[in-house]
This record gives C-alpha cells, sequence and structure tokens, in this order.
C-alpha cells in the first residue's frame, strides 16, 4: 500500500515539474524576447528620423516559437530522440539475442504491470541504455548492440528493468520535455550570438541622443546578453541535477521488479568498465541513458563540483548501495521465513 | 434546514455506497485480469513442453524417465483447475523441467543445434512472465482481499458478490525473498 503511495507520489511530483519545466520554459523565452523589445524601444526612441522600435514584435515571436516547441517536445521528443541516436525499432527479433531482449522486456512489462513498450536497438558498440516517451503508453525503451552483446540474460533483465522503472515513475516525461528543451536553448543562444556578430548594433547609433534612457538601454542588454550566454550551460546543469536523483530511485525500483539487485551491480559494474563513449548518443540525451554516454573524471568521483556537473551519480555509489540490498535478500533467505 | 441537512447526509452516504461497490468492482476485474496474465503463460508453456520434448527424444533416449517426468506433470497442469490445484501442478512441472533442463547441459551438441537452445529460451522467459504474473495477482488479490474484509467497505461487499480471491502459495522458500529496497536517497554507502 506504501509502494502505491510512493509511486503515486513519484508521478505526481514528476508530472509538477514538467509543468513547471514548460513555464519555466516559455517565460525564458518571453523575457528574451520582451526583454529585447525593451531595449530596442530605449534605444530607438529619441531617434528623430529613423526607425521607432514601438511593437513588440520579438517579444510575441519568441513566445510563440516557444509554446512550439513545448509542443513539439511533448508530441515528437521521443522520436526525435530516438531520431538523432540513429535506434531503429525491433519488430520482428531476427538473432536469439533480440529475441531474448524481446522476451526480458516483456517479462520487465508484466513485473511492473505496465503496457510492453516498443524496443529499439541503437548501433552503437559501447553498452548503454534508455528510455524516452510520454506516459507508459507511448513509451520506448532503446539498448545498444554493444550492451546487447555484453550483458548475461540476468544482467540485460536488470538494466531493461531500471528503464521501466523510469517508465513507471514518469521519469521519461521530464526527461525527455528536457532534451527537447536543452536543445532548443542551445540552438537559441548560439543563434542569437550569431545575429549578433551579423551586426544588427544599427539600434546603438540611435541612441545617442537621451543620456538616461541609454544607460537604462545599456544596462537591460547586458543583462539581456548575460542571459543568452548563461542559460545553455544552467539548462544542462538543470537536466543534469534533475536525472541524478532519479537514478539511485531508478535502481531500487529495479531491483524491486527483478528481486535481483546482484545482477544490476554486475551489469553496472560491465557497463563502467567498458570506457569508451557512446558516440551516438550526443550530449542533448545524455541525461536519459543509465549510465554517462561520455564518461569524465568527474563520473567516477564524488564532490561538489561532481554534483554539479555530472548527469549521473558515480556508479560505483550505485553498485555499493545495489549489494547492499543484495546481501540483505541473502540474509532473509538464511534465516527461517516469518 | 432540518431537511436539507437531512438529504445532504443521505446523499453522501449514497455516493460513499456508490464509491465504495465502484472500488471493490474494479478490483474484482483486476483480480480477474491478473489471473488471465498467468493463464495466459501457463498455456504457453503447456504448448512448448511437447516441442521441447520432441526435439530432445531421439539424442536423450536413455534419459526416458526424465522424459516422461516431464510429460505426465504437463498433463496433470493441463488438466488441473482452480487457483490452488494449478499452484501445486504448476510447482511440479516447474521442478521436472529444471531437472531435464539440469540433464541437457551434459549433451553440448544438443545445445549446439540452436533449437534446443531456442526453446530453452522460450521456456525461462514463460517462466520468468509466470513468476512476475503471480506477483503481481497475489499483490491485487490481497488489496481485493483486505479492502472486502475492512470496516466500513464490508457493508457493500455482499451488494458487490465479493468473495475472498485464492492467492497463489509459494512452496519453494527460496522464491519468498524480497530484496530489502532502501529509498533513503543521502545514506553512505552500507
Amino acid at each position: 500500500m506504501s509502494d502505491a503511495a510512493n509511486l503515486f507520489a513519484q508521478q505526481q511530483s514528476n508530472r509538477r515539474r514538467s509543468t513547471w519545466l514548460t513555464l519555466g520554459f516559455i517565460l525564458f523565452f518571453a523575457w528574451v524576447g520582451f526583454g529585447g523589445d525593451l531595449a530596442f524601444y530605449l534605444l530607438t526612441a529619441d531617434a528623430r528620423d529613423s526607425y521607432h522600435h514601438v511593437f513588440p514584435v520579438i517579444g510575441i515571436f519568441s513566445v510563440l516559437a516557444a509554446g512550439a516547441i513545448c509542443w513539439y517536445s511533448w508530441r515528437h521528443g521521443a522520436e526525435r530522440v530516438l531520431w538523432a541516436t540513429g535506434a531503429w525499432e525491433l519488430i520482428e527479433p531476427a538473432t536469439p539475442e533480440q529475441k531474448q531482449l524481446m522476451n526480458v522486456v516483456e517479462e520487465m512489462a508484466i513485473s511492473s504491470g505496465l503496457p510492453k513498450p516498443r524496443v529499439w536497438l541503437v548501433p552503437d558498440a559501447d553498452p548503454n541504455a534508455f528510455a524516452t516517451g510520454r506516459d507508459a503508453a507511448s513509451a520506448s525503451i532503446a539498448v545498444t548492440e554493444g550492451l546487447l552483446a555484453k550483458l548475461s540474460r540476468d544482467e540485460l533483465q536488470a538494466v531493461v528493468a531500471h528503464e521501466m522503472a523510469h517508465v513507471r515513475n514518469l521519469d521519461v516525461r521530464l526527461m525527455t520535455l528536457l532534451a527537447g528543451m536543452v536543445g532548443a536553448i542551445a540552438l537559441l543562444s548560439d543563434g542569437m550570438r550569431q545575429a549578433m556578430r551579423g551586426g544588427s548594433w544599427k539600434g546603438g547609433k540611435g541612441g545617442k541622443g537621451g543620456k538616461g534612457g541609454s544607460a537604462l538601454a545599456v544596462a537591460i542588454l547586458l543583462l539581456w546578453l548575460l542571459t543568452l550566454v548563461v542559460a545553455p550551460v544552467v539548462s544542462r546543469v538543470l537536466a543534469m541535477a534533475v536525472s541524478r536523483k532519479r537514478e539511485y530511485l531508478a535502481d531500487a525500483t529495479a531491483a524491486q521488479l527483478t528481486r535481483n539487485p546482484m545482477a544490476l551491480a554486475s551489469a553496472l559494474e560491465k557497463l563502467e568498465g567498458a570506457s569508451g563513449a557512446t558516440n551516438s548518443i550526443t550530449r542533448g540525451a545524455a541525461h536519459l541513458c543509465i549510465v554517462d554516454p561520455a564518461p569524465g573524471i568527474l563520473s567516477s568521483k564524488e564532490g561538489f563540483l561532481a554534483d554539479f556537473v555530472a548527469s549521473h551519480p558515480p556508479i560505483r555509489q550505485r553498485i555499493i548501495r545495489l549489494r547492499g540490498m543484495g546481501y540483505q535478500q541473502a540474509k532473509r533467505e538464511e534465516a527461517p521465513v516469518g | 434546514m432540518g431537511t436539507i441537512v437531512l438529504l445532504a447526509v443521505i446523499a453522501g452516504m449514497v455516493l460513499w455506497v456508490i464509491g465504495a461497490y465502484n472500488g471493490l468492482i474494479s478490483l474484482k476485474n483486476q483480480v480477474v485480469n491478473g489471473w488471465k496474465q498467468i493463464d495466459v503463460q501457463l498455456k504457453r508453456r503447456h504448448d512448448l513442453i511437447p516441442n521441447l520434448v520432441n526435439t530432445v527424444k531421439g539424442a536423450m533416449d536413455f534419459e526416458r524417465s526424465t522424459l516422461d517426468a516431464v510429460i505426465s506433470a504437463r498433463n496433470r497442469a493441463v488438466g488441473a483447475t482452480g487457483v490452488q490445484q494449478t499452484a501445486q501442478a504448476e510447482g511440479e512441472l516447474t521442478q521436472a523441467l529444471g531437472r531435464l533442463f539440469a540433464l541437457t547441459e551434459a549433451y553440448p551438441d544438443l545445445k549446439a543445434t540452436g533449437n534446443v537452445a531456442q526453446l530453452q529460451e522460450e521456456l525461462t522467459s514463460t517462466e520468468n512472465k509466470i513468476g512476475f504474473a503471480r506477483q503481481l495477482y497475489n499483490d491485487v488479490a490481497t488489496q481485493y482481499n483486505t479492502r472486502q474484509m475492512q470496516f466500513p467497505t464490508n457493508l457493500v461487499a455482499g451488494l458487490a458478490k465479493a468473495s475472498p480471491a485464492e492467492l497463489w502459495e509459494i512452496e519453494d522458500a527460496n522464491e519468498r525473498a524480497v530484496p530489502l529496497v532502501d529509498l533513503s536517497s543521502n545514506k553512505p554507502g552500507a
């Protein structure tokens, strides 16, 4: 009963966070748009003959654009993420390994009481896996070919269980929205910087007339520029922070679904051992994966800086926790059942 | 004023009865559905076993008794009715299959042909699915049983024709164990 309550709270929190994220994203675009309008207005207000910027075109346009991006991330985010990794959908399993993957996904669907998600294969030799989608009905689980080749049946089952946990907790919704938005912000920031360099500084000349107006305009412009520079970093840090907390919880749920925490521990050990980068998974989707696709020095360390930038908790720490669960289980099996 | 209060109380009670009744019916359907899930997998297992027996028969002729045990356990499982009897028969079938698989390890040629490995994978998966479906069934059945016995829902249990659902008992002690799950996030590794 408390399990169900726990799960419900987790889903609620993910729904709430998704809403806040969308709102924050639109507000950010509104600031970028209307802030730009304001700066332009102040800069061109006193100019006698040249252009007067009165109507907030940029603001309206960018809010509409933000809305469109949110809608797109909601409807097609999962497809885009899968497309970006070059994954192909597994429908008719051809090899015994693919058949096994299919079976394992079906098993975990039964165990978690969810409909069977769609299964995708990423052509990459480095072992990794991720889940994406809006909800359980539209969810997809993708694993790399390297994962299929390297893991045993039990380990594969554990990894799939970990991904099913993300689906069940509705982590996938938040993560997929985040993937779309992080990408959009990076794109916007790059585009704006290009436009600045392109010499759209005409407004600066017109602003020479009124001193007070131009000082305010410069302040707003500076603040505005600062947001644009900082936004991509902040959005990525946000994505990482959101994903790190969820990994421990998904590991615990996976252990519950398979009743075999040791299998996930040994799977994580193998994933850690394969230290190469998962090249087909881009940075924008890093927070979706079971282990960091581009492991740096930080992915194996605890500490303030690691906490700040790593998308995943240190694998060692996760393995230790899973082992702990495994020993508890073994101990209780030895003792007479009460 | 008094009549309004009275009406409100009656309306509240009626709403509660409807809610409790619907809750019980929904749980009842979940129990039925959970059992169907198990049934689908059991049927699949019964269909796979003759294939497996036919494939290994030639190579393992002198292990006749093990094969016979699997076949007879399977036939008893097919004929079983009710939760208790099915659970018993399926448990025996699982054990017989386990012995058969242990024996196939001694025949590397058999596994190399591919067909046996494939059948074994299918049977392993089906067995896992039975296990997980059983877990789910027991969970909802327990919830259903608790609900219909608790006060005040027990007052409408008769109305909803609710009767306790039988649980699928596990006879193997190893299977009973559930891993202890620790969700506290800031605990240093134990």
